[in-house]
């Protein structure tokens, strides 16, 4: 009787509808990712050596893959702070009360992220071409690169999701967010060789989903992409991005649903 | 067959430090095409129970239905044939309020086209078609009210919950919710509505079910609780804060009943069995005793009598005291 795609995009598309209702979201969203290129690419980039490539231009157009990717993780706080705000206002309960499909709401949510993480992309991908980003490939590595990223954005909301439903308030979303998300963008190769890391933290960063999305972009789109290690996850990136969208939707889908559906406890 | 039939419903909200027995084996009952109005103070477990019965919460123990369906086992049928206006207005404040109805409309499994016309008519009765097309943040308390109730009415629901649907609202905008309920109730709608105001269950029910610490302690007209209560009272202003235990003792004389007092409003209140008759024995036996009064009259009893008499507490809302709403 009630289909879950077909309510979901309902939910999907009444979540788009508050983008521009709201553009404050959307529009720091975008300028912080941008004050992390200007940042990184004038003031501290000059410091930042990359072994094998000389051109001090080479830094710009290895850092703009990293912020599409920190940019994608960091949106999981947006979707965390839409969901706590939801359960707050009460649309969640109205949305409980309706005969419509349970998965609904956390589908639509998905969905929406997804498209809103799409538009900010396209800004910051027009601004990486300002400051020197490039693909060196084709249209096909560039398709490829930009649905990988989607695809993480995919697995990131369901982390937000959870976290949406076990906070109980929009402030302490922000605050648990930013706390988990800023050692995952930064202890990375977002902004820094893994080189420069110690051993033992070398490991998290090449392994850790940030990396490995930001290493399988610079591959695809033929942007610099100094190798620390022979690691697994070093060598195919690709790969074991996909291996980790599998992972965290896996884990923290049901893990969404179950909070959803323990909301009448 | 009733609509709504609830036995012995029990609800605990544990929390890592306390314990809070929001419904003690609640029983209720309501029949097809009747308004049963739940009344009580903060914290009763009202919006427990309906929580409950809109399938939003699961009892720990005992067992309801709702038109015929049971509300853990069936939950989804159920859905299809309510509707639910809470609290806290749940519309989107960031979508238009003919977004918000639109969207629940089809939510409700009504076709696009028809979803739409419902959401015109609803608009329309009540007096929000000027708005529509405003975002609900704009919206004043009263419009967000109307729009809220809109929206638990947008799939024809033969059964409606109003959890406190006046909490809130400043006297114009109540007075005009009332007209809305009205009118809801003249067209037949089955409605369970909760409120902490005694007014208001006189004004909008049939039948009151008088709710506290989760139990349900009265059930009746408002005229069969009132005249659980006795008849009519005297009620007298002293002048003189001075001349109270002097007037008490005339009216416990006159009326041979139990004097309340109001010392901050110097009110005493009591029972008058005998009517206008003892209300002139007492005029005569003040004046007698030299009390002077401001005022002096024959009531028909409140709820708030009957509320004081069952409980031995009145209902006043006690601020800070919470329903436990389970996040």
């Amino acid at each position: 009787m009630t289909s879950p795609i077909a309510d979901g995009l309902i939910v999907t598309w009444r979540n788009l509808k508050r983008i521009p209702r709201i553009p404050e979201l959307a529009i720091f969203a975008i300028l912080q990712s941008i004050m992390f290129v200007l940042l990184f690419a004038f003031v501290f980039g000059g410091a930042i050596p990359l072994p094998g490539y000389p051109d001090p231009n080479a830094y710009r157009e290895y850092l703009m893959p990293g912020i599409f990717g920190q940019t994608i993780v960091f949106a999981a706080a947006t979707t965390t702070i839409g969901m706590t705000d939801d359960v707050n206002k009460g649309i969640i309960d109205r949305f409980r009360s309706l005969p419509m499909a349970r998965s609904a709401v956390l589908i639509g949510r998905s969905l929406s992220d997804v498209v809103y993480n799409a538009g900010i992309l396209i800004v910051l991908m027009l601004s990486g071409l300002v400051v020197g980003w490039t693909v060196r490939t084709g249209i096909p590595e560039l398709l490829e690169g930009i649905a990988l990223l989607l695809l993480f954005a995919f697995a990131m909301s369901w982390i937000g999701i959870w976290l949406g439903l076990s906070v109980p308030t929009v402030e302490v979303a922000q605050q648990v967010g930013f706390t988990v998300l800023f050692p995952i963008t930064f202890v990375s190769n977002v902004f820094v060789p893994t080189q420069t890391l110690p051993s033992w933290l070398q490991v998290f960063a090449e392994w850790n989903p940030t990396s490995t999305l930001t290493a399988a972009l610079r591959q695809l789109w033929g942007n610099p992409n100094p190798f620390a290690s022979n690691s697994f996850a070093a060598q195919n990136p690709i790969l074991v991005t996909l291996i980790w969208v599998v992972v965290i939707v896996g884990i923290f889908g049901p893990l969404g649903v179950r909070r959803y559906r323990s909301m009448s406890r | 067959m009733p609509v709504i039939t609830a036995e012995g419903l029990v609800k605990v909200y544990r929390s890592r430090k306390s314990e809070v027995r929001a419904l003690d084996g609640l029983d209720l009952t309501v029949e097809e095409g009747t308004v049963v109005g739940m009344l009580g103070p903060n914290g009763a477990g009202k919006t427990t129970t309906v929580r409950i019965l809109a399938t939003l919460l699961r009892p720990d123990a005992g067992h309801a239905t709702v038109a015929g369906f049971d509300v853990v086992r069936q939950a989804e049928q159920i859905r299809a044939v309510i509707g639910l206006s809470g609290q806290y207005a749940a519309v989107d404040e960031n979508l238009t309020g003919r977004e918000n109805l639109t969207m629940f409309g089809r939510l409700y499994q009504l076709p696009g086209g028809e979803a739409r016309k419902r959401a015109d008519a609803l608009l329309e009765q009540f007096e929000l078609s000027d708005a529509a097309d405003r975002v609900v943040k704009t919206y004043s308390g009263g419009m967000r009210r109307r729009l809220d109730l809109g929206s638990a009415l947008i799939g024809r629901p033969r059964l409606l919950f109003l959890d406190e649907p006046t909490t809130g609202l400043d006297p114009r905008s109540r007075l005009g919710m009332w007209d809305v309920i009205r009118r809801l109730v003249r067209e037949g709608t089955t409605l369970l509505l909760t409120t902490q105001y005694l007014e208001e269950a006189d004004a909008l029910a049939d039948t009151i079910a008088v709710v506290d610490v989760g139990r349900i302690i009265a059930r009746g007209t408002a005229d069969e609780l009132k005249s659980q209560v006795g008849g009519e009272r005297i009620e007298v202003v002293v002048r003189d804060r001075s001349a109270i235990p002097q007037a008490v003792e005339v009216l416990g004389r006159d009326c041979k009943g139990d004097v309340t007092v109001d010392d901050h409003t110097r009110r005493l209140t009591v029972p008058a069995y005998g009517g206008v008759q003892t209300l002139i024995q007492v005029v005569r036996d003040l004046d007698e005793a030299s009390i002077a009064i401001d005022d002096i009259g024959l009531r028909r009893p409140t709820l708030d009598d009957v509320f004081l008499s069952l409980t031995g507490h009145v209902a006043a809302a006690i601020p800070g005291e919470g329903e436990g709403r389970a996040a």
